[in-house]
This record gives C-alpha cells, structure tokens and sequence, in this order.
C-alpha cells in the first residue's frame, strides 16, 4: 500500500488513476443508458427538425427537400408575424406585472409579518396546477365575469390578451416571489444594520441598499418570465386556443395566439404545412437561443461586477 | 478489455450489475442500489408485457381489421358490430372512436405509426385531398358493387372511386307541429321565406301568450356554432355553386347569395327567446333542451337529433317534422332538404395486402349482412346501399318525401370548404360580434369572413 | 412610539395580506363551489353558492369520473405512473452521468455536457414533431415506456444542475474509499448519491413539476386512443363538441388538483427549498 502511494505524489496523477480509469470503465452504465435517451429524446428529433424544415412532409419518410420554400412561406404568414407582435407585447407585460407584485409581496414578507409563512404557502400554490388546467380554470372564471357585461372572453383579442397576463401572473408571482424571498434574505445584515445607524428611511434602504444587493434575483426573474412568455403553450391553448379569428388584412389571424401555438396550429392545417411549422419552430427556436445567451452574458457581466 | 465486456454484459442487466458493483468492493450493505432495483425491473417487465401484447395482435390470422370510426355517438354500435363479426369469423377488428372535434388530429397521428388504421374516415373532397396517398382505389371491389349510385362516392382527379359514404344525413328547419297547430298553422302554411318569417314573427310577438317562441336559441357556443357556419352556410353555397356549375373545390366564391343567409339568420336571432348577447356563449344543449322541452316551434339541425328528441325528451314521432331551410330564394317552394354526407369510408392503400383484404370483407359484411344491416338502419337515417333496411327515422322519410315529389335536394355544397375548422371558426366569430350588434358594418365582416376567408383558407389548403 | 407605529403598520400590513391571500384562492373555490351545481347553475351564475335548487351534493363527481369515453381514474394512475418513472429513471441516471462527467475529463464529457447546455435552451415545440415519430417507431408511446423520452429531453437541466453540485465535492473522500479497494459504483452509490441529496430533492421537485403538468408531450406521443393522462383528458373535456357538462368537469379538475395540492402542503417546505435552488442555478 505504501509502496504504491508514494507513486501518485501528484494530484492529478491519483485522480486519474484511482479516480478516473475505474469511472471509465463503468461508461456504459454510468453515461450510456443516459446517453442513449438524449440521443433519441433530443439529439436526433433536433437534427431532423433542422432537416425536415428544408423539406414538405407529411410524415418524415416521404420527405422531400425543398430549400428554403418553407422559410419564405414562414415569414410570409401574416400569421407568424402577428404571434411574434404578441408575444413580444405579452413578454414585456407580463415581465413587468409579475417581477412587480413578485417583488413588492416579498418585500413585504420579509419583514418579520404575521403569518408570512402562511401568505407565501398561499401565493406559491397555483404553480403547481397545470397550464391546461389553470386555462379552463380561468375561461370560467372570465367568462362568468364578462357574462355579467353581456360578452364573454373570445369576443375580443384585448381580453383573451388580458386575461392571459392575469392567469400567468396568478401562476408565477408566487415562483418569482420564491426566489425575490431567497435574494431579500441574503442581504448582509450588517449592511442593513449600517444604513439604519446612517439613518437612512425605509425607501433609502431599499433602493441604495436591497435592489443593488439582489441584482441577480432580479435577473433570474426577468429571464425566467421572458423564457416563459416566449415558450408560453398550454395556457393559451387552454384559455382561447387563438380564438377569435379574423381576417386582416387579407390573411386570416388567430387574435391571441402566441409564437408556440401559432407553430402547432400552422403543423395542423394540413401536410403542406408541416414543413413550414417545422421551419417555424426553427426560427423560435434561434430566437430562445438568442435570448438565453442574452441571459447568460448578462448574468456573467453581473457577476462580474460582484 | 475482459471488464469491459464484462460490464457492457452487466448494463444488460442493471439491477445485478449493481449489486455485482457494490460485490467488488467487498461491502455488501446497499440500501440504495435496492431501490433502483425495483424501478428499473418495473420499466423491463412492463416492455415484455407491451411486447407480448403487439405480438398476439399480429399473430391474430391472415388480416385484421383497424377502423377508426368518426361518429362518437355510433362508437357503441360499432364496438358491437365488430365482436360480433371477430366472433363469427375469427377476424380482429379493432374500432377507434376519436374523441369528437379531434378527429383529424387522430387519423394524422394514427397514420403516422406503425399499426395505422385500414379503415377510415374521409369527409369531403378535401380530406380526399390530403389522405388520397393513403386511399385504395375501391372501384371493381365487391364493396363498391352495392352501392345504388355515385351521389356519394368521392373520386380523385384520376376519376378513381376512392371514398365510399355509408350514410348520408339530411338537415333542415325541425317544426315541432303539435305547437305549430297550437298557435293556429299547419306545415301547409310556410311554403317559402315570407310565409316562414310571417308564421314565426306572429309566434314570437305572441310567445308570452303561446308560453313558446318561434326558435330555439341558434347559439354560437362551438357546441352548437357548426349548425350554422357549416349546415345553414351550405344554403348559399349551395345555390351560388349550382348557379356557377360548381362541382369541384373552387379557389375563390362570390358569396352571392349571403343576403338570404342574412334574412334567415336575422329570422333565427329575432324570433328567438335569447338575448342577442348571449349567443355567443349559448350552447347546443340548451338550444336542443328548449326545443325537446316544448319551448320553441323550430330548431334547424339534422336527422341524427332524431333519436334524442323521440328518446331523452320523450316527443311523438308524429309531431315532429323537418322542412327545407326557406331563405327568400327565388323557386325555393320547390326545394327539399340537405342531403349529404361527410361519412365515407376510405381504406388505407398502404396497409399490407392481407389487412386490405380482411378491410374489405369486413365493409361488405356490414353493408350486406343482418347485423350489420340492422345496425346500419339504427344508427343512420340514409343507407346507400342495395340491401339497406329502413330506418325508422322519421326526418330520413321526410327527406325521400321530398325527393320523391320532384323538389331538388340541396347538396352538402359545404363538403368544397377548404380548411374547414379554420374557416368556420372566422365565420362563427364574425357572426357572433353581428349577432350582438347586427349592423351593416358587422355583417359585412360576415361576408368578408366567407368570401375572403374562403379565398384564405384555400390558398393555405392547397399552397 | 415607534414601537407601536411598527406593529400597527404591521397589523395593517397582515390584515390587507390576508385579503389578498383570499383573493388568491377564489379561483380554486370557484372550482371547488362549481363542482357542486348543476350544470345549468355553473353556466348561468359562477360565483353563487350553491342553494337548494343548485344542490348537487357529489352528482359531479359520480358523473366526472365516468365522464366522457376515458376513465379519470385510468388517466390519474397513468399520470402517477409516467411521473413517478420518469422522475426515478432521471434522477438516477442523470446523477450517475453528471458525476462521470465531472471526474472523466474526457473530450467526451466536455462535448456531452456542453449538448446539455445547449438542450436546455431548445424549446420543445423545435423538436415535437419528430420526436413523435421517432417515439413511435421506437415503440415508447405507452406510459411504460414514455419515461425514456422524458429522460432523453429533460436529462439536460438534470445534469447541468448535478454537475454543479458535484463539483463542489472534495475528491479525497472518493480517493479514501478508492484507495480501500472500494470501485466506482460503490463510490456512487454508497458515497456520492448520498451527499447529493438535497440536489436530489430540488432537481426532483422540478422534474415532477414538469412531468406531472406536462400536457402536449405525452399528447403528441403517447397512443391516446388506449392512454391518457390527466392534463389530456382535461383538454379533451374542454375542447370536445357536443355537450360540454361544466359541473361534471369542475369536479373532474378539483380532482385532478386535490392530489397535487396535499402533496405540496406535505412537502411544502422542500418545494420552496428546491424551486430557490433550482432557479438560483437555472
């Protein structure tokens, strides 16, 4: 034993030889049974996705390639663009209306409150219903409001609009609060301490002191909200499902429809149209990627101004 | 390189590979790896089951037999049919009910996979359109011999019969006539628009009186919203198309005849007890409730509402009737009801030779045999085939009356509409915003939704 | 003084948090009231208790849970099943992936991990249709096999999450069991998992998160004419023609949410636990 410990003085050597080669030899039960499924749950439907938006199909072995017809189709659709319009608007509302309320309820929880535990129990449980669920959930509820008026949520796109924001904001204020309550209570105490020595009022503490001190709580949120929205499915299919659906401008449009739905809804039209979702959900897909990496170097820059 | 082989065999494996893992070391204590034992030989066992499973369906003989059925309400009577003819035959037949309003979603995924239907639906010239890759050509089969004519075959631009109606269905105005005589007419009485609309604005001015109005609430809840924008929308397609010698899809329409749509759908939401603003949320249910329940004279749907209204209401066959829908068009007191279907029966060409053969043998059992014959005449008012029986469907008699007496069937004209969900629901909506505030403006957004939306729709359908 | 303001505010503060928090609930009261009304009553006034004449006592439930042409109790045990097999299968193999990534720091590892990185920013729409073919022709478009999928598109925030916690482990415990002849499953599973535990519950609380809610997943590739999980039955209710019974379908969704709601007041704390540590990572 000791003969051989003398041999990996260097560190790397020890990891390598009693660390790393027996790990390695496991590969086929630690990596491959993992490996195996991300091919088949994600690295080969992705590279066919690439594929077959350059191609018209109706199922993937009668592809046929066709260039880039399917992206001119794409942005040609009226459609598509008013989705994106949407969506965009839908994102920068709900960021706002969410991260607000998220961070004004936390605030207020953090501050030694009666029965905060029990608020924050409260606030945090739509979360886990899910979006088709919560969808029908709130039709009713809207409906059963908007009865009162003589009208009813799909008479209009401003309350399918609206009442999207309000079912997304019921479902994710509680999360965002969550996080807002994890960034609150690490806080240095004895910073909050100073600016009350200093003197400082409420307001002065929060701004000078707290929002610099949970930057990147406010980052995760507003990233996280903004992926939502863009990604946002099930609670629109389940609240208006598009509806109504007017023509404008010589195009048929799906009023409150949103970039994935617009995506699933184009691939049901018919078979000449699965090329062209499929491009379409290439074209969402590069823009996720390029807000996620917006996140990313954001969080990085923030990080390093720590 | 003998581990390695030794630990791919153990991957096989799992659960022993972990145990074997933990052997080596020489500590045996692992509450851990017991645990992952049992899930991942769940997950193996539950394989073997679904493997057994697929290979007892193709071991079933020389063919089977996979229908996806399209009518919901006719799900029972199939599964039925189907054990009986499995009994008799020993031949597997699968039957599939899509759940209703999905059924295009189904037959697209069912088609996609491995185990796709051999019997199917197609609706219309344009289901033809998408699936005809996927449609046998029926024409010589024994099948398509019984049929008594062409009226409901779908053939593809080839002129290949590839889609054969099994039923055909009639709609119309629905008069409840015992409440007709109540407020002093008889059906003798409407014999076009004008008599239609005196007969119901006398009814509806005197409906606090009578303790009934004249129509039951054409609600546009999509539960109820397709009476209209697909069966009363086939009125002015109809005649438009018969006028321009329209037999196929067309690109663009002119919507000529929308202002009778607009006189009798006026007539629907004035001679009615609901409210203008709460159409759009009215629901079929409650439009066939106030019928059912003696509170409105008519109530435009088909003759598949027959058995509901006889049935879960408990109304007389004999009081009830159904009539042509009356729109203010010139010669319409010679026309009769709308007759189509939207129920034909396709057979997957790219199944194996053994199942399309198993496919239709089964059809020509159905359409020749007892059973399936009797089932036939249950479940449907119009059997076009040669040894159909009758139906008991008092609507289906009135249809054959008319036919009989010389007026002209209008045709499901509605059949040519492109991406019909897609257009329909443009439809529904633009009839909704008129229906609570009918000006000129709005019904104009009708229009706009028809004839636009029609040139849309086809564009997207076949571009 | 100032101590009085303080608690007055405070109370006023409680007192206005507690009418928000009820608020907050009159969703799933309308349910909850809705599902014990007739149809007629859920249709014409939402928000009225029920009374006397809208009194349905369990009718709904009775009729939910044989309503339409699927089970409830079908779809809630394949929902359990497919949740509970996927989230054992992902976290398993994902934490044993992450931790031969983390000490084999082969070109291999570094490409595997960076696919990971890069799958999480995927949005599912870019892959499901293929995905749905490819699940079918491979056979995994039952619940028994569905968790294979759900491994293979949720493996990368698993792993991402797993690596960052592993490699906050200091190698010499596992150089100490490997000098004493112990090999590396031992390490693994007797070592390692048990340290990873509270990554364990966090990536596990997502993940169920995920798979329980999920709808259009399992809509698109599991063969719905024999399977269905909860969020699809839901949709169908909703979207199918014909006659729609909403008190029948309030009762169908509190059903669908009882569950999930116990189980988030018995493991209430370890939810906010793993929701601020996975997103503090995410």
């Amino acid at each position: 034993m000791k003969k051989k410990a003398k041999k990996y003085n260097d560190a790397t050597v020890v990891n390598s030889k009693l660390i790393r080669r027996p790990i390695q030899r496991w590969f086929p039960l630690f990596v491959l049974p993992t490996f195996i499924c991300f091919i088949i749950g994600f690295v080969w439907p992705f590279i066919q996705g690439i594929y077959l938006s350059f191609c018209t199909f109706n199922v993937p072995k009668d592809a046929k390639w066709v260039g880039m017809d399917n992206y001119v189709k794409a942005f040609s659709d009226a459609s598509f663009g008013h989705a994106f319009w949407n969506t965009a608007g839908f994102a920068v509302i709900s960021i706002l209306v969410i991260n607000l309320f998220a961070f004004a309820i936390a605030y207020a929880l953090t501050q030694n409150m009666a029965g905060a535990n029990l608020f924050r129990t409260v606030f945090f449980m739509p979360n886990l219903i899910g979006g088709v669920v919560l969808g029908y959930i709130w039709s009713m509820i809207f409906d059963a409001i908007l009865k009162k008026y003589d009208t009813y949520l799909t008479a209009n796109a401003t309350y399918g609009f609206w009442g999207l924001v309000i079912l997304v904001a019921w479902q994710q204020i509680g999360y965002m609060m969550i996080i807002y309550i994890a960034g609150l209570q690490a806080v240095p105490g004895d910073m909050l301490e100073a600016a009350r020595i200093d003197g400082a009022n409420n307001w002065q503490t929060l701004t000078r002191i707290i929002i610099p001190n949970i930057m990147s709580s406010v980052t995760i949120c507003t990233f996280l909200t903004l992926t939502n929205s863009f990604k946002m499915f099930d609670q629109n299919l389940a609240l208006t499902g598009g509806a109504p659906s007017v023509i404008m401008n010589g195009a048929k449009v799906n009023m409150t429809e949103l970039l994935a739905l617009n995506i699933y809804s184009t691939y049901n039209i018919n078979k000449n149209w699965h090329g062209v979702a499929q491009a379409k959900a290439v074209v969402f897909f590069l823009l996720v990627a390029v807000l996620a990496i917006a996140q990313l170097t954001a969080t990085r820059s923030k990080e390093v101004q720590q | 390189m003998k581990r390695k082989l030794l630990s791919l065999l153990l991957v096989a494996a799992l659960p022993l590979s972990l145990m074997t893992g933990c052997g080596d070391s020489g500590n045996t204590s692992g509450n851990s790896s017991s645990g992952t034992n049992d899930s991942a030989q769940t997950s193996d066992n539950s394989q073997t089951t679904d493997n057994a499973a697929a290979d007892s369906n193709a071991s079933a003989g020389g063919g089977s037999v996979y229908y996806l059925n399209f009518k919901p309400e006719a799900d029972a009577a199939w599964q039925q049919l189907a054990a009986e003819y499995t009994s008799q035959t020993g031949v597997s037949v699968k039957v599939v009910t899509a759940a209703s309003g999905t059924y295009s979603d189904t037959l697209t995924a069912e088609m996609a996979k491995s185990d796709a239907p051999t019997l199917y639906n197609i609706g219309n010239m344009s289901g033809l359109n998408d699936w005809n890759d996927y449609a046998l050509d029926l024409s010589g089969t024994a099948i398509y011999d019984e049929r008594v004519n062409d009226d409901y075959v779908l053939f593809d631009e080839t002129g290949a019969p590839k889609a054969l109606g099994y039923c055909y269905e009639s709609f119309g105005i629905i008069v409840n006539k015992a409440l007709l005589d109540k407020a002093g007419y008889s059906l003798d009485d409407i014999t076009d628009f004008a008599s239609l609309k005196d007969v119901a604005d006398d009814i509806h001015a005197r409906a606090g009186e009578l303790g009934f109005d004249a129509f039951s609430a054409p609600g546009l809840d999509g539960s109820s919203s397709w009476r209209f924008s697909g069966h009363l929308a086939n009125v002015p397609l109809f005649y438009e198309f018969r006028d321009d010698n329209v037999t196929e899809q067309p690109a663009t329409i002119t919507g000529a005849y929308l202002d009778n749509f607009r006189n009798i759908w006026d007539l629907y939401i004035t001679d009615t007890a609901a409210t203008p603003t709460s159409l759009a949320t009215s629901t079929g249910d409650e439009s066939e409730a106030e019928f059912g329940n003696a509170k409105a004279v008519f109530y435009q749907n088909g003759d598949w509402e027959f058995s509901n209204l006889t049935g879960n209401f408990g109304m007389s066959a004999d009081d009830i009737a159904m009539i042509p829908i009356y729109c203010g068009v010139a010669g319409e007191e010679k026309a009769g009801l709308n007759s189509g279907t939207e129920n034909c029966w396709a057979v997957n060409s790219q199944a194996s030779d053994e199942n399309i053969q198993a496919t239709l043998d089964f059809m020509y059992w159905v359409v020749t045999s007892d059973e399936g014959t009797s089932m036939l005449a249950e479940q449907f008012s119009g059997i076009p085939f040669k040894n159909a029986k009758d139906s008991a469907n008092v609507f289906g008699a009135n249809a054959k009356a008319y036919a009989s007496a010389g007026n002209y069937t209008l045709s499901w004209a509605f059949n040519h509409t492109p991406n019909v969900d897609s257009w329909r629901a443009t439809v529904v909506t633009a009839l909704a915003t008129y229906s609570a505030d009918p000006s000129d403006a709005n019904w104009d957004a009708v229009v706009q939704a028809f004839v636009d939306g029609w040139a849309i729709e086809y564009t997207a359908e076949n571009g | 003084m100032k101590n009085s303001n303080h608690s007055i505010g405070d109370t006023i503060l409680t007192v206005l948090f507690t009418l928000i928090c009820i608020v907050w609930i009159i969703p799933i009261v309308a349910v909850l009231i809705n599902s014990f009304k007739s149809n007629d009553f859920v249709n014409t006034n939402a928000f009225a208790l029920p009374n006397s004449e809208s009194f349905v006592g369990l009718a709904n439930y009775v009729k939910g849970v044989t309503f339409g042409n699927y089970p409830f109790v079908k779809a809630l045990g394949f929902s359990l099943l497919i949740t509970i097999a996927s989230v054992a299968l992902i976290l398993l193999f994902t934490s044993m992936t992450a931790w031969y990534i983390t000490r084999v720091n082969s070109t291999f590892s570094k490409i595997f991990y960076y696919l990971c990185l890069f799958s999480m920013i995927v949005p599912f729409q870019m892959v499901m249709f293929t995905l749905t073919f490819t699940a079918d022709q491979l056979k995994l478009n039952t619940p028994y096999t569905i968790p294979v999928v759900y491994l293979g598109f949720g493996a990368g925030m698993a792993i991402f999450m797993f690596v960052g916690f592993i490699k906050g482990i200091p190698l010499e415990v596992e150089e100490a069991v490997a000098i004493d002849g112990g090999g590396p499953v031992c390490t693994f599973f007797l070592v390692i998992l048990p340290m990873l535990k509270p990554t364990l519950i966090s990536v596990g609380i997502l993940e169920t998160m995920w798979v329980l809610n999920d709808y259009l997943l399992p809509y698109l590739v599991l063969d719905r004419t024999k399977y269905m999980t909860i969020p699809i039955l839901v949709q169908y209710l909703k979207g199918s023609y014909g006659s729609v019974d909403l008190g029948a379908t309030m009762a169908v969704i509190m059903l669908s949410i009882i569950p999930t709601i116990i189980l988030y007041l018995l493991c209430q704390k370890h939810i906010i636990k793993g929701v601020a540590a996975g997103a503090v990572k995410g």
